[in-house]
């Protein structure tokens, strides 16, 4: 991809869900039943999309296409583990589409003066550092889907399974305290607030527990971890390097 | 004494295979009731391996030549028996195991598609735990032994089969691995570069003593890269040994063709005891046998008056393709 300038930009331009939430939102005065000021809701929606560009994962795709087209066979037998590759892959992307997410922001800010902030320079950096863990934790799920590639071929089937879930329960479309009262206590159960709605909130200012946040993100990461290292070796050993 | 580098007991592999009529009823069926069944496609196959040696697996498609170069470089688990490649267990991929072995597939390729092949060596350096230093010395040695040089800066998209053929040979070595397993690594390839990448394997081996276990169906890179052959004849060995003796087995005659300075001189011939094949005016062709070819070359210089001689081989890949499907070679 990096080879490739516009598809970058292209690439940054299409992950702008968040701001046709963001208007949906404060056309319909949705905001007012959650408690939640107009300006609070467009940094939400801002945070989200930079979360989402920074933290978004595509490694089930690229898996089962190298999988399929017997590419990963050489990756296999060299000293490193394949999904490494993948990983620097990701990260290399999203330095590269930084400066379009910024401009991206910068136009916001144009169309909503308003909502302008600078975050303090420790929430900032927490906000960093949650939404790299966000980031590990998407990786590692889909890593998760990826190595069933060993068994069923088209593992991206069961990726699409999960896309549902990630997009209402993630507060892509909507911030998760917008969810009744019973509902949230579930959701906040799940992995999925910690990918969107957690760093968004914490990176716009919203009232967040940090250090519930941020351990929670670290336990579903070293519990991802370990199943997709419990997954892999056994799916390597089904794997039958077709195509090569 | 050599010591063996790679020892196969016992080995087998089955594959779970899924049939599908052809047509609606079919593909209806097989959504339903999907009928997979177990294929051996090794069976119970033991060989072993010296340091330094080329062995050549010969088969027809399908045989399971390139199955089993997976299984002996540890990309695919083997179904029942047992393999020691360089002392290590290929499929459990202990990084020194890995670091002294390397693979390459015909036209399946490693280098990053869309960057010069430069950034993958330096990759596989990196991979392969070799300082900046060390790897721009083996980038260098290697560029010069394949005979490559402003390629290395084009991305490889952008590259001739054979430039591309070179540069993953490149990649793939630039850990110097002491084993290759190379399946069919000239396919595609044109005749010069075909040559050239056998004189560089040849200069490879010479050089590091490597191992190369190699598959091709291209039958100049097995005659002029490998002594000994393994023949796969659907999942089993059918033959195990030395090449040359294999040609002389299944070619045990030689055809010469001599050309008489007259048609007395061919008649003298015809009558001497050669097996004749055919005579047309002053020319004979004549069927020796191999053992007693010098021999019998001596006879007919010293007592016939012949203008010309030639000797004709048998075609090699004609004797190959015996080889291919038969079931067993006793030699």
């Amino acid at each position: 991809m990096l080879e490739y300038r516009v598809e970058i930009a292209l690439w940054a331009i299409s992950g702008i869900i968040p701001f046709f939430m963001l208007n949906i939102w404060t056309n319909n005065s949705l905001n007012e039943s959650i408690n939640i000021s107009n300006i609070m809701l467009s940094r939400y929606f801002l945070c989200a999309f930079f979360v989402r560009q920074f933290s978004v994962v595509w490694v089930v795709f690229s898996f089962e296409e190298d999988s399929l087209l017997g590419k990963v066979s050489p990756y296999l037998i060299q000293p490193l583990n394949p999904f490494f590759r993948y990983f620097t892959q990701h990260i290399a992307e999203q330095i590269t589409r930084f400066p379009f997410a910024l401009i991206i922001a910068f136009f916001f800010f144009i169309f909503n003066p308003e909502s302008i902030w600078i975050p303090n320079l420790g929430v900032l950096f927490l906000s960093i550092i949650s939404t790299f863990l966000s980031f590990l934790i998407q990786f590692l799920i889909q890593s998760i889907v990826a190595c069933l590639c060993f068994w069923t071929e088209k593992a991206s089937s069961i990726e699409r399974l999960l896309f549902i879930p990630t997009l209402f329960l993630s507060g892509l479309l909507a911030p998760v305290a917008s969810f009744p009262e019973y509902v949230k206590s579930w959701i906040y159960l799940t992995p999925f607030p910690y990918l969107i709605d957690f760093p968004a909130n914490l990176l716009s200012g919203n009232k967040t527990n940090v250090f519930v946040g941020i351990s929670m993100q670290i336990l579903w990461i070293l519990l991802f971890f370990q199943v997709f290292r419990k997954i892999w070796s056994e799916g390597t050993k089904k794997y039958t390097a077709m195509g090569s | 004494m050599v010591k063996n580098i790679i020892d196969v007991r016992n080995l087998s592999k089955s594959f779970d295979i899924s049939s599908k009529e052809p047509g609606l009823k079919g593909t209806i069926k097989h959504f339903f009731r999907r009928q997979t069944k177990s294929l051996k496609v090794i069976k119970d196959i033991s060989f072993e391996i010296k340091e330094g040696e080329i062995v050549g697996f010969l088969g027809a498609n399908g045989a399971g030549k390139t199955t089993i170069l997976k299984m002996l470089c540890g990309l695919i688990y083997p179904s029942e028996g047992s393999i020691l490649v360089s002392g290590y267990l290929p499929f459990r991929r202990k990084e020194n195991f890995l670091k002294n072995i390397t693979l390459i597939m015909g036209q399946k390729q490693q280098l990053i598609w869309d960057l010069p092949p430069i950034e993958s060596f330096y990759l596989n350096a990196s991979i392969y735990d070799l300082d900046k230093f060390e790897a721009k010395k083996r980038i260098k040695k290697l560029s010069e032994m394949l005979e490559i040089d402003e390629e290395l800066f084009i991305p490889v998209r952008k590259l001739s089969l054979g430039q591309r053929m070179k540069s993953e040979l490149l990649a793939a070595l630039i850990h110097e691995p002491n084993i290759l397993f190379l399946d069919e690594p000239t396919l595609g390839l044109d005749i010069n570069a075909q040559r050239n990448l056998r004189k560089f394997l040849q200069k490879y081996n010479k050089e590091t003593n490597a191992t190369i276990c190699l598959t091709s169906h291209y039958m100049k890179d097995i005659t002029s890269l490998c002594k000994r052959v393994i023949c796969v004849h659907e999942g089993e060995i059918s033959y195990d040994g030395k090449l040359d003796l294999l040609l002389k087995k299944l070619s045990p005659v030689k055809e010469i063709l001599v050309v008489c300075c007259s048609e007395k001189d061919a008649i003298k011939l015809e009558n001497s005891g050669f097996t004749v094949k055919n005579k047309i005016k002053n020319e004979i062709t004549i069927k020796i046998e191999n053992n007693s070819f010098t021999s019998s070359l001596k006879t007919i210089l010293n007592n016939f008056d012949i203008k010309d001689l030639y000797i004709n081989e048998p075609p090699v890949d004609e004797i190959i393709g015996k080889i291919l499907v038969k079931k067993s070679y006793d030699i």
